[in-house]
């Protein structure tokens, strides 16, 4: 019988508080996030790449939802950033991630979003991406970078 | 281009970070939808060329590892924001010419466009339309 592999080793977990609307401060956990990541060290790549990721997706919680948490798990082999809110929930996901589908308002949009890229772009910088939603529970996106991947 | 020859072509001023006056930028994106910086910039060290004033944008300057930001139509941030960028090191600049204008002048003395990122988004049938 072969053992199953050990679990890679957690190296860091963060978990941050996003709060819907508040626009003073939409953005500064992408900002923590990256800091973290710059002190473990990690690849500009790998550091950009989650950053981008994790500021479309608290860009969403800020604006879409009642809020949520956003936690930061890093481990020997990925980063997985974990966005979880407390509804409204996307009712058609598909539908959501297409390039150019927006439902932002204009106050949204006069703050330079809304353009419909966020999901697009999230999954793009991804190695692993998957969004799970329920009308009236609400919205959770995981999105993993691995580590030592090549990246494209 | 250095910030500082930057700021004397366009008669822009420093908001802050007048320190980096000696920072090159080699690349500039041009933008006032954030979303498009996200997902289209993908080197370090780009000057931001922005109407938009929110603390977002440094925001998105800071994680995108940004060289500068260069605020266009004589907009002007907060003082929060101002302060943020300072302790992020940020250097702000701000002039009164528009974005086409200050565009044109920065390509003129050689700076050269942000290379852009081969995005699925450039969909074979065109730019990315708003979903019915
Ligand atoms: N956390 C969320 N809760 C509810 N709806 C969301 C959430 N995130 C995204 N959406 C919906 O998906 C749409 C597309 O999101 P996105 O691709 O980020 O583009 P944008 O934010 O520019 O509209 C949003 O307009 C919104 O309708
Ligand atoms: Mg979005």
């Amino acid at each position: 019988m072969t053992s199953p592999q050990a679990p890679p080793a957690l190296r860091l977990r963060r978990i941050y508080e996003v709060a819907p609307r508040d626009l003073d401060r939409a953005g500064t956990v992408s900002t923590e996030v990256r800091r973290e990541l710059l002190a473990l060290g990690m690849s500009p790549d790998v550091v950009r790449r989650a950053s981008v990721v994790c500021f479309e997706g608290e860009m969403n919680m800020v604006l879409y939802s009642e809020g949520g948490r956003i936690i930061l798990l890093v481990k020997e082999d990925r980063v997985e950033l974990l966005f979880s809110d407390r509804g409204p929930g996307i009712a058609d996901v598909d539908l959501a991630s297409q390039p150019g589908y927006s439902t932002a308002p204009d106050w949204a949009r006069e703050l330079g979003f809304g353009a419909g890229l966020g999901i697009t772009n999230m999954e793009q910088n991804s190695d692993l991406f998957k969004i799970r939603s329920r009308v009236g529970k609400g919205t959770v996106v995981r999105a993993t970078i691995l580590l030592g991947v090549p990246f494209f | 281009m250095k910030l500082a020859d930057l700021a004397g072509l366009l008669g822009a001023e420093f908001v802050t970070g007048a320190e980096h006056a000696e920072r090159e930028v080699t690349r500039a994106f041009a933008a006032d939808l954030l979303s498009d910086v996200l997902a289209m910039v993908q080197e370090e060290g780009v000057l931001l060329i922005t109407g938009m004033t929110t603390p977002q944008v440094v925001r998105v300057a800071e994680v995108m590892n940004m060289g500068a930001v260069l605020f266009v139509r004589g907009k002007y941030p907060t003082q929060a924001t101002v302060e943020y960028a300072a302790g992020a090191g940020i250097p702000l600049l701000a002039a009164s010419r528009d974005m086409y204008e200050t565009c044109g002048l920065l390509y003129q003395a050689g700076l050269r466009p942000a290379k852009r990122k081969g995005f699925r988004l450039d969909l074979p049938s065109g730019p990315a339309r708003p979903a019915a």
